[in-house]
């Protein structure tokens, strides 16, 4: 009874946290989403996405998080593969290496892939000087598609790699023995096996690419605007909390069903790989 | 019986500067129940591996049904492996486990429902197919994993280690359980275990491993009752390893005393090891007023015995008292349905058919061979 009392007391700094930092927040985003100026009921802001601007910048948010979702994927579940197969005590090592450039500041890494990408940016440059066509690549979707899996590649690699090193070596050599053949082994048994870390790799990948703002100022040159950017122009330059916060709650529902719909696939619900 | 189905050839395996296979051959009959038996690193498991084809061999051969197979995949073997710790798959019903195998090779399902339902009688977890792996106990997925691998109608099944995992009672169930798998699937049981007694119990053959040699082969009794070496004799049960003298044949030297014997042809003063197990100790007490004079002019050694000593510890283990006796300089280990108090002074005789004759090893290195578990 007595340790049972400590324990309370132990949690109390960290719910003092989620009510300040979480609690308190979301609440207030609710409460300017769903007023107007005056501080009057409406749904109006919420429903300001479907102005054609908006509604155009989360259809673009939306595609290219999935298309950068979906490279992240392609790109890190091999690697995670491999480096899984490999039983070497290197393997930390070249994971560590992955996610190295987590160290390194967020928009530090952005500005570096703007002097690489530049119509005169390092790529063209060597382009240029191999007499091969420059590129137009900067302030284009396919920019900020590039710094999307680069700044959020090793949150997909991580989880991945976490699951698929977990598997037993003789479940797969079980499912070598009754007659699969390695592709076989892969997709009956490596993938399903894997479920949680792909849920949580997609959910880490997903949600802060579909609610950048900075990768697409810095890489978009402000031309393309994402649902991020819009939401953070409202706060900042038009000062229209109520508008800004209306559009967070649409974002906010996406998220939720993006969360849903891959839980769907996992059917233990442990997408808690990380 | 008499047929080989595999055919070890020769083989040798080193992992980077450890070599844990040397030049071993062994031939596997069909229909047999061979066990591979040693302490941790002797290469047991490697062997395994390398028949199931998880492993190939540096150098050498494996001819399965008079077909060189050294090379060949896995999953193009007609054999199925049973893993230490089950292996199932977590993600698929029981139900789904078992298929898995049947699945691949493109079985009707009408064919797959039926030897699900046959496996799982078998192995009797009639009512088990809905469940998933985690919901069955470690005795239960041990049975299932083995249901996984007979459905597939192997040749031949490895078992790694199956029971290892599992506690005492539990162990020696599925030991019968196994015995009786055996004789109904009419199949080649290749097993590899550290514990003496589970060989024991269930093998046709016992093949006695030690750092990636053949110690010994045969039958369980063979392997308890005529140890080819000191470390068989170690391994396989309890027993007194002595270093003694061959007088001539049918005669030995233990401990500075004279034992008649069975054995011949060692030559005539030669260094041996005797084997001795605890349980062919004969001991008779000696009551306290008896004098060494009159223990010296006895002529039936079955009255004071031949080599007196006294009780030092005793242990009741339930079937037998355990004793050590300290006799001529040796401490001598004693299994026994009657209790000697410690400190009782007794006589010591052993008969001469119990007497096991071993040559000393040859070389350093296999003088180094030691029990580690």
């Amino acid at each position: 009874m007595k340790s049972n009392k400590y324990i309370k007391l132990l949690s109390a700094p960290y719910i003092i946290w989620a009510v300040a930092f979480i609690i308190i927040p979301l609440v207030m985003v609710f409460y300017y989403g769903l007023t107007d100026k005056d501080g009057a009921f409406t749904f109006a802001n919420v429903l300001n996405i479907s102005r054609p601007e908006h509604f155009k910048s989360l259809y673009l948010a939306l595609i290219l998080a999935l298309i950068s979702t979906v490279i992240c994927m392609l790109l890190a579940y091999p690697l995670a593969l491999i480096l899984s197969g490999m039983k070497t005590k290197n393997d930390h090592l070249i994971v560590f290496i992955f996610i190295l450039p987590m160290w390194m500041n967020f928009l530090l890494r952005t500005m570096a892939w703007q002097t690489l990408l530049e119509n005169d940016g390092v790529i063209n440059n060597v382009l240029s000087f191999l007499h091969l066509p420059t590129l137009h690549i900067i302030n284009t979707p396919a920019a900020i598609v590039f710094g999307m899996i680069y700044n959020f590649l090793p949150f997909m690699i991580l989880p991945l790699y976490n699951v698929i090193s977990k598997i037993d070596v003789n479940v797969l050599n079980a499912a070598r023995d009754l007659g699969a053949n390695p592709v076989q082994t892969l997709t009956r048994i490596i993938l399903p096996l894997s479920v949680p870390g792909i849920i949580s790799g997609i959910t880490m990948v997903f949600v802060p690419s579909l609610t950048t703002f900075v990768v697409s100022e810095m890489l978009g040159g402000s031309k393309i605007l994402l649902i991020g950017n819009v939401i953070e122009q409202e706060f900042t330059q038009n000062s229209n909390w109520n508008l800004g916060s209306g559009l967070s709650i649409v974002l906010m529902v996406f998220i939720i069903i993006s969360m849903v719909v891959t839980s769907i696939y996992d059917k233990e619900g442990e997408g808690n790989a990380l | 019986m008499s047929k080989h189905l595999i055919d070890l050839q020769n083989i040798s395996k080193s992992y980077g500067s450890n070599l844990v296979l040397d030049e071993m051959n062994l031939y596997i009959r069909e229909n047999e129940f061979l066990t591979l038996l040693g302490p941790s690193g002797c290469g047991k498991t490697t062997t395994l591996r390398i028949i199931g084809g998880f492993e190939s061999p540096d150098v050498g051969k494996v001819i399965f049904d008079g077909t060189d197979i050294t090379k060949l995949a896995p999953n193009k073997r007609q054999l199925n492996t049973v893993f230490q710790k089950y292996a199932l798959f977590t993600h698929m019903t029981i139900a789904e486990n078992i298929a898995f195998g049947l699945k691949i090779k493109k079985k009707s399902k009408s064919y797959i429902d039926d030897k699900i339902k046959y496996a799982l009688k078998l192995v009797n977890l009639e009512d088990y197919g809905n469940r998933y792996p985690e919901s069955l106990s470690g005795g239960q997925q041990q049975r299932i994993a083995i249901a996984r691998a007979i459905v597939n109608e192997p040749k031949v099944l490895l078992l790694d280690e199956p029971l290892g995992a599992l506690d005492l009672k539990l162990r020696q169930d599925m030991q019968y359980e196994l015995i009786r798998l055996k004789k109904e699937l009419g199949i080649t049981f290749i097993y590899v275990t550290h514990d003496q007694e589970e060989a024991l119990t269930m093998s046709d053959t016992i093949v006695v491993m030690n750092q990636g040699y053949i110690q010994q082969i045969g039958t369980p009794e063979m392997i308890y009752n005529e140890p080819e070496n000191a470390f068989v004799a170690d391994f396989i049960g309890d027993s007194n390893i002595i270093s003694s003298t061959m007088i001539r044949d049918e005669l030995v030297e233990i401990l500075g005393v004279k034992f008649p014997c069975v054995d011949k042809d060692f030559g005539e003063n030669k260094p041996v090891d005797v084997v001795i197990r605890p349980e062919d100790v004969e001991m008779t007490v000696i009551p306290e007023n008896v004098t060494d004079e009159e223990i010296a002019a006895a002529n039936d050694p079955s009255k004071y015995g031949r080599i007196q000593g006294v009780v030092t510890h005793l242990i009741f283990k339930g079937v037998h008292y355990e004793m050590e006796v300290m006799a001529n300089g040796f401490e001598w280990l004693v299994h026994s349905t009657s209790m000697f108090a410690v400190g009782q002074k007794v006589g010591i005789n052993v008969d001469p058919f119990n007497i096991q004759i071993m040559n000393k090893p040859e070389s350093e290195d296999e003088e180094a061979v030691g029990v580690e578990e």
